[in-house]
């Protein structure tokens, strides 16, 4: 569902990516894994619109979306959790999540609440507190929520573990499976290679700005190479 | 000691045009809060607001409260477009450019109005400017009882639009997480330009309740925006529950001020109460910490 060719993208003069390959199919978890600095936020940035790649193409269900606005591909159903969360902290919780269907998913708000309300109970007791008020793991909970009000077509998971704490991380890594299984495509994002290895069906590794491994999971899993530059064996 | 019989009403026509004082600085809060600009045209935008409710009540006919959703409608039709076509662009971004921009507009706009319609004070004559309301303290003027309520009516649907609706939320979202805002599908430069556009209509609504009981001139705006700014660094800059009880309490030390010190020192209790502010509590009554 995703086709991403040859993207090039930076900041001003500064180039990060340098002809990335990548692809989504419908119903997998993808695993884009890297070191810090190697470019996946900028990777995500680029897809979602907040940044314009200075070449390359990516294609969404079918749509060229290279350097499309980010209302847009909300439109088509390309969703971003970000990196840091980046909820509205000024607003309650259930504002934020209303938000998230703020242009895609507003005939489904009243349904996809109560089911963000139920995988997420914590957010219904603090339905009304301010989301800035919320602990690092409410946050991240809350802006998980969010993206799902929207409906989407893929989910993108910007390092949904950072921060949390190991019972915390254990608990996101089963829910982002158990959401697969009902049915949504994920690109996780992530620096946690053995979990994200496990509950992945393929990954990709960008080291420098470009893809230096990819295949499935269970193959990566056993690569000399990712366990020597990743897991330090 | 003075007698309540003076006080009080002193304190009812400080109120109403405390009413008024808070809802063009409610439109100036707005605007700080969302787009972190002050905006300097705000006086001269009320100054362009006012001739036009007088000039709709003069070629036309149109009594003030009737004209108050087209002056509301043109109002914000005019920030929104002022703040897509002219603020964002020429701003890139940053402060000081915008305060010029703004500031520079102000200008424009005053000198087109004196070159205009001269530096002439004007005011309207209706069925209902001398008719007064009793209030058994005190007989206050039927269009500074309706200025008084049409303010806070207006505030109230402000408060329900920012509070209730998905206009109102991305408003609020966009101020302070932009790149969340974005990611959930909002329009940075069209909220931008709302915002803009609903504060400046905040001015259109403020000349309709004003003009029935004050006068238009070039630099009618001057007065206000002045007193505006002070209510915003009151209530606490982009606080809304702030800008109302700002003005208020302004209205009424300005009225107060009067009383005491004589007509043409009024405001001198607005300023002294700027500068405590400043000192004491410079985030305002109700403004967050940076
Ligand atoms: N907004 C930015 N402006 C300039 N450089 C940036 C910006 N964001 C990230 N970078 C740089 O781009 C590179 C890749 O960063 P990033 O995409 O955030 O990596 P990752 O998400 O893999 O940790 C880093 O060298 C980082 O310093
Ligand atoms: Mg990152």
């Amino acid at each position: 569902m995703l086709e991403v060719r040859g993207l090039h993208a930076g900041y001003g003069q500064v180039a990060v990516l340098r002809g990335v390959d990548l692809d989504v199919a419908k119903g997998e978890i993808v695993a884009l894994l890297g070191a810090n600095g190697a470019g996946k936020s900028t990777l995500n940035n680029n897809l979602c619109g907040i940044y314009g790649p200075t070449a390359g193409r990516i294609r969404f269900l079918g749509e060229d979306i290279c350097g499309a606005a980010t209302d847009r591909i909300v439109d088509v159903g390309l969703i971003q959790v970000p990196e840091g969360r980046r909820v509205f902290p000024n607003l309650s919780v259930q504002d934020n999540l209303e938000l998230g269907s703020y242009r895609r998913g507003r005939k489904n708000r009243a349904r996809n609440l109560e089911r963000v309300y139920g995988i997420f109970p914590r957010l219904k007791e603090r339905m009304n507190q301010l989301a800035g008020t919320l602990s690092g793991g409410e946050q991240q909970m809350l802006a998980i929520g969010r993206g799902l009000m929207a409906d989407p077509e893929l989910l993108i998971l910007d390092e949904p573990s950072l921060g949390l704490s190991p019972l915390l991380v254990e608990e996101m890594f089963g829910l982002i499976q158990r959401l697969n299984q009902d049915g949504l495509s994920i690109l996780l994002v992530e620096q946690n290679v053995v979990q994200s290895l496990a509950i992945a069906h393929r990954a990709f590794v960008l080291e420098h700005g470009v893809i230096a491994m990819s295949g499935p999971a269970a193959a990566l899993m056993n690569d000399p190479g990712l366990k020597a530059s990743y897991l330090g064996m | 000691m003075l007698e309540l019989s003076i006080l009080l009403p002193a304190i009812l026509n400080g109120l109403t045009t405390g009413a008024i004082y808070a809802l063009i600085a409610l439109g100036l809060t707005l605007i700080y809060g969302v787009l972190h600009i002050i905006n300097f045209a705000h006086g001269s935008l009320l100054m362009l607001a006012l001739y036009g409710v007088f000039f709709l009540h003069s070629l036309f006919g149109i009594d003030p409260y009737l004209a108050l959703p087209i002056a509301a409608a043109a109002l914000f039709a005019v920030g929104y477009g002022l703040q897509r076509l002219i603020i964002g662009h020429a701003s890139h971004g940053k402060d000081e450019n915008i305060l010029l921009v703004t500031l520079g507009l102000s200008v424009i706009i005053e000198n087109l109005a004196l070159y205009l319609w001269r530096s002439d004070t004007r005011t309207i004559d209706t069925p209902y400017s001398f008719e007064v309301v009793d209030f058994g303290v005190a007989f206050i003027p039927v269009p500074k009882v309706i200025a008084f309520f049409g303010a806070l009516l207006v505030a109230a649907l402000l408060w329900l639009l920012m509070a209730r609706t998905d206009l109102g939320r991305a408003i609020r979202a966009l101020a302070k997480e932009r790149q969340g805002a974005k990611l959930v599908g909002i329009n940075v430069e069209h909220i931008f330009a709302m915002s803009f556009g609903i504060g400046c209509a905040c001015l259109g609504v403020a000349a309709c309740l004003l003009l029935p009981s004050f006068y238009v001139s070039p630099q009618v705006g001057h007065a206000f925006v002045l007193v505006a700014f002070t209510v915003v660094v009151l209530g606490g800059m982009g606080s809304f529950v702030g800008a109302l009880l700002g003005g208020l309490i302004i209205g009424v030390t300005e009225s107060l001020g009067g009383l005491f010190l004589g007509e043409s020192l009024g405001q001198l209790g607005i300023f002294l109460i700027f500068i405590i502010v400043l000192l004491f509590r410079p985030t305002g009554l109700l403004g967050q910490r940076a």
